[in-house]
């Protein structure tokens, strides 16, 4: 049997409701990509304007000199080291124990008072702000514990401050483990500790590392925190030995060199802020992109 | 009701019984899972567990290796033996426990690891003299032939053990069990992932290993506790409410309920 023409003329076509909901949903996708385009713009502008206002300046000798003249010449050495140091120790601080503390509150704490105290710790202290951290700093590692305006205790100060955040990406990193995974082994009689190393951890670990890598930035960046413990605006240390500085001593950090040569240095070249602005970012993307690479590595090896 | 209505009359004095329960009550928190729960099953043979959703079942097959605990606000009263043997005695250690008692879960749950680490996972979390590599090939060998996976799988013992069929899964999931040499099998739903073809080869898997292993299955799948159990619990609402041999619960319920229920009047 031969159907009319006529019958299927409408069949499957537009109507005018249907119309106007594709109008709506372009409208929709232009909008939701225009503002993740957005997020994009800031950053290569920012980007962009910094290094273009730092190239003059911009050299391998920048980063390998100390700063001369009242830091209004010769390079940011001594400050560029300083922020590898603090964040390395710091990181060395709150790394381990903030991934021990949460597997610990993820796998084996049970829902007790005690946990709840210890997670409701965990928030507030990641909540709190860093010139708070400062002041903590300064009062119990520089004069309670007696370690003075130094390095260590410039880094237990950052430690104090990263390990919350730590804490928190570690328990969500570990609790995207599958139950199932857990079941399993608790079914053939693994203990806990086993569990957590056998397949825990090795399907966790590179979203810990994330979180630990993330700390990177917010430590180089932040001066609040160092600078009542262990940043001074000046200091002179051989150049070109990575360990100049000692654990005891003060040390120039580049966030703070930055606010330094901003606000109280005059006639300091146009150019110098920015190149400092630049390490820093760079140094921090550096670490970023490492850090990407390596997860990607890591992914590749895990499936599920 | 007293222990001998609920017991088939197949099971007379001197029957071997894997699993008894003496009035067993869970509450999770203030809500009560299971209640005044007394059951023999017998030694060797299939026991399925039938019953609605949210009866049950899952709560009793995890109280036989006492998982459920790993919740802080479970509560557990009255007595399990495996074998005779009190699991809540003093001198009873979980992990020996669980290892005894096997678990196969409703969805396959292979670790993330390759088939060859799935098998011997168990071996080599008990390993306390290190087992030399040719016994865990050995293992390996012995407990995947008698899943039925050797001849698929021996030349991709290093594949992950993710991208195997789901029916493959589930056998390596059973194969897990087998190198800790378990006298009890638990399958919560073993087959509700699977097709059909899937289904009928972990039944047969099921009946190769009946006699040296109990195996206690819950299904939600009628034809299924028909097809492949020797005995057969039904529960409602937490309660045991019959307990007999397949044939005798299929034909002639005692209960009305449980009538009821394999006629499929509510499930
Ligand atoms: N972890 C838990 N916490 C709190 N309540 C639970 C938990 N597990 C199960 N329950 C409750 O206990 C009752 C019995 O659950 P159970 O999982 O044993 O039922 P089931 O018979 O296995 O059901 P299904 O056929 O759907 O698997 C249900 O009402 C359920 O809501
Ligand atoms: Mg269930």
């Amino acid at each position: 049997m031969s159907v009319p023409a006529s019958s299927t003329a409408g069949l499957f076509t537009e109507t005018p409701f249907i119309r106007k909901k594709r109008r709506t949903e372009r409208l929709a996708q232009c909008l939701f990509g225009a503002m993740a385009l957005a997020m994009v713009i800031p950053l290569l502008l920012i980007l962009g304007y910094l290094v273009f206002k730092a190239a003059p300046l911009l050299s391998w000798d920048f980063l390998t000199t100390n700063p001369t003249n009242g830091m209004r010449k010769g390079g940011i050495w001594s400050a560029l080291l300083g922020t590898v140091y603090l964040v390395v120790i710091s990181l060395c601080i709150s790394a381990p124990i903030g991934v021990l503390a949460a597997v610990y509150l993820n796998e084996y704490a049970k829902d007790n008072w005690f946990t709840r105290i210890v997670n409701l710790s965990v928030v507030n202290l990641a909540g709190v702000p860093s010139i708070v951290h400062a002041l903590f700093g300064l009062g119990a590692f520089v004069l309670f514990a007696r370690l003075d305006r130094s390095i260590l205790a410039a880094s237990l100060t950052l430690a104090i401050m990263t390990m919350p955040v730590i804490i928190a990406s570690t328990k969500e990193a570990l609790a995207s483990v599958p139950v199932s995974f857990r079941e399993a082994c608790w079914n053939v009689g693994a203990t806990r500790w086993q569990t957590i190393k056998a397949i825990v951890l090795p399907n966790s670990i590179s979203g810990i590392l994330t979180g630990v890598i993330l700390q990177v930035s917010r430590t180089a960046g932040e001066t609040a925190p160092i600078m009542f413990t262990g940043a001074v605006f000046y200091r002179n240390i051989p150049e070109g030995n990575v360990f100049a500085y000692g654990i005891k001593d003060q040390c120039m950090a580049l966030s703070m060199h930055l606010y330094t040569v901003t606000t109280q240095v005059t006639n300091a070249p146009e150019a110098l802020p920015y190149a400092i602005a630049v390490t820093l970012l760079g140094t921090v993307l550096l670490v970023n992109a490492t850090a990407i690479v390596f997860r990607v590595w890591l992914r590749n090896r895990k499936k599920w | 009701m007293t222990t001998d209505t609920l017991t088939p009359s197949s099971a007379a004095a001197g029957v071997d019984y894997g699993i008894t329960t003496r009035d067993l009550n869970l509450w999770y928190a203030k809500f009560q899972a299971l209640k005044g729960i007394t059951v023999n099953i017998q030694k060797g043979i299939i026991t399925s567990l039938i019953g609605p959703s949210g009866c049950g079942k899952t709560t009793l097959l995890r109280c036989f290796n006492r998982v459920n605990e790993r919740y802080g606000y479970v509560t557990t009263k009255g007595e399990i033996k495996l074998l005779g043997k009190n699991i809540y005695d003093e001198d009873v250690s979980l992990i020996e426990l669980r290892k005894s008692v096997g678990m196969v879960f409703q969805r396959p749950n292979p670790l993330p690891l390759s088939v060859y680490e799935n098998v011997v996972f168990g071996l080599r979390i008990h390993d306390d003299k290190g087992l030399k590599k040719s016994d865990r090939d050995d293992a390996v060998e012995k407990a995947l032939t008698e899943v039925g996976l050797w001849n698929d799988l021996k030349d991709r013992l290093d594949e992950k053990a993710i991208t195997l069929q789901l029916e493959q899964q589930q056998k390596l999931c059973i194969a897990r069990l087998l190198p800790l040499k378990p006298e009890i099998i638990l399958m919560d739903e073993p087959c509700s992932a699977l097709d059909v073809s899937g289904t009928r080869a972990i039944e047969e898997l099921m009946f190769a290993l009946k006699g040296r292993y109990t195996i206690v299955i819950v299904t939600h799948n009628m034809a299924q506790a028909r097809r492949s159990s020797d005995e057969c619990i039904f529960m409602l609402m937490g309660e045991l409410v019959e307990h007999s041999r397949t044939t005798d619960l299929f034909i002639t319920p005692k209960n009305r309920k449980t009538a009821e229920y394999i006629e499929g009047r509510y499930g």
